[in-house]
């Protein structure tokens, strides 16, 4: 069951990375995009936010093999939930990008950094400090999401959980108080994880209202990209 | 000529800002832009590096047309600084990483490189000792003179300065006024937007009064203050000096 916990873990990691990337881009063209490529991120936003998880893992699933291709729960689970994660997350990003003052987007320009220059190396680096609380939350509404994955019919840890009380029923509450217990300890961990990186990563003067109070730590060096991202998990991982 | 500026009109819906303004600058030349606020000085600035398109009306910077559509604009921009009224640092970046960023992201300089020219231009404007300090712990004057300091970096022909101690506590005024005369003085050309009368004095090579969009009066300092020809010009030196005082 354990080993079934990990796979929710792998699930959790591969669907935060497919809406990081996608929740960024949709944030950009939001703020960015102008009329046609603002409404249709948009309209992804809307529809990935109005249909119900469980439906769109179904859809996910049995979707693509109406066309002849064959995907594996896993991967209609994963692109299912982060989809509908990029949604969520496209909105902490865009409050983030327009918390930014538009004055350091004009600053960038007038020294002769064009538009996505400036982009990602005086808005990206700021908005994902900024949006590190609001992804904590994400985070910890998106994990327990992973036991959804039961309907793709993969073994993830509660469908490795009902395995074992089919078996025998008298063993339902406990392996059901184990999932919860597992869940608890995950979201623990991954709070820990998700302060840790706003400390590390903490500037004077670029905090979320409430929280800074947390210790002062400088950074080492600038930039923190949308490639940041690969850094930020070598970071955390020390 | 290094600057020139013919004819520049700009609206905002019914409302028209610019009524063709026109004058032109040489290299190593200060003038200071004055007149009532809403009189469309900002604008000026903004539509010379196109931060602002201008409706109508051209610009150059030396041979080329800045407000030609072909003209590559971010090219341009690397050469005119602008220091903004609400200095427009970058919050994630120290001091020393404001002023290297621009070398080393526009103009592909190493970082080693961008480093060393970014702690010269800082010492510049005697901030060597706050390179490691993020915007937010620098006051008002120390930042603004890291901006000029981002500015410096670039190895500009040019920098406008939009307001630059307008939003500054009186008594941190000084510090900025200092470094941009010594700027002037070593033969950076300015163009400066402002209502320090004593700095105006001190360093502008002509002075610049507009009002309602249009330039009414240029001329020395000396001819501005002693011998306004428009009535208007006089008026508005005199409040103005008595407002401000003539420090700096």
């Amino acid at each position: 069951m354990l080993r079934a916990t990990l796979i929710n873990i792998k699930l959790l990691i591969g669907l935060i990375a497919v809406g990081y990337i996608f929740g960024t881009l949709v944030a950009l063209l939001q703020v960015y995009g102008g009329k046609v490529l603002g409404t249709i991120a948009r309209i992804y936003e809307w529809i990935f936010r109005s249909i119900p998880a469980l439906v769109l893992i179904f859809l996910f699933y049995f979707g693509p093999s109406k066309f002849g291709m064959d995907i594996t729960g896993f991967i209609a689970a994963m692109f299912a939930l982060g989809f509908r994660s990029s949604a969520y997350q496209s909105q902490i990003f865009r409050g983030a990008i327009q918390s930014i003052p538009t004055g350091q987007m004009m600053a960038a320009r007038s020294m002769g950094m064009s538009q996505i220059r400036a982009i990602f190396t005086i808005i990206l680096p700021q908005a994902f400090r900024l949006s590190i609380p609001g992804w904590t939350n994400e985070f910890s509404s998106v994990i327990k999401d992973t036991t959804l994955a039961y309907a793709a019919s993969f073994n993830e840890v509660l469908r490795t959980a009902r395995i074992v009380y089919d078996t025998d029923m008298t063993l339902a509450m406990t392996v059901l108080v184990f999932v919860a217990f597992i869940f608890m300890i995950l979201t623990l961990l991954g709070n820990a994880a998700m302060g840790l990186a706003e400390r590390r990563f903490r500037i004077p003067g670029l905090e979320v209202p409430g929280h800074e109070k947390v210790r002062q730590m400088s950074l080492g060096s600038s930039g923190l990209g949308a490639f940041g991202f690969r850094r930020f998990w070598r970071k955390t991982e020390k | 000529m290094l600057l020139r500026v013919e004819d520049i009109h700009k609206r905002y819906g019914k409302e028209e800002v610019l009524c063709g303004v026109s004058f032109g600058m040489m290299k190593g030349e200060t003038k200071v832009i004055i007149g009532p606020s809403g009189t469309g000085k900002s604008t000026l600035l903004r539509c010379i590096n196109r931060l602002t398109p201008a409706d109508q009306g051209r610009v150059w910077l030396e041979e080329e047309e800045i407000t030609h559509t072909r003209t590559n604009i971010n090219k341009i921009r690397a050469q005119i600084g602008f220091v903004f009224q609400s200095f427009n640092l970058f919050a994630h970046l120290t001091a020393l990483g404001n002023v290297r960023i621009g070398p080393m992201k526009v103009k592909r300089m190493k970082k080693d490189d961008a480093t060393r020219l970014a702690r010269e231009e800082l010492d510049r404007v005697g901030l060597a000792d706050k390179a490691d300090a993020y915007p937010a712990e620098l006051s008002g004057g120390q930042q603004q003179r890291v901006s000029i300091a981002r500015a410096l970096a670039m190895f500009p022909k040019l920098i406008l300065f939009d307001e630059p101690t307008s939003a500054l506590d009186p008594e941190l005024i000084g510090e900025v006024l200092e470094v941009m005369v010594s700027l002037a003085k070593e033969g950076m050309t300015m163009l400066v937007v402002t209502h320090e009368m004593g700095f105006a004095r001190a360093v502008a090579d002509e002075i610049i009064f507009m009002e309602n969009g249009v330039i009414v009066e240029q001329g020395t300092p000396t001819q501005m203050f002693t011998n306004a020809k428009h009535q208007r010009t006089g008026e508005f030196l005199n409040k103005i000096s008595e407002l401000y005082g003539e420090t700096g």
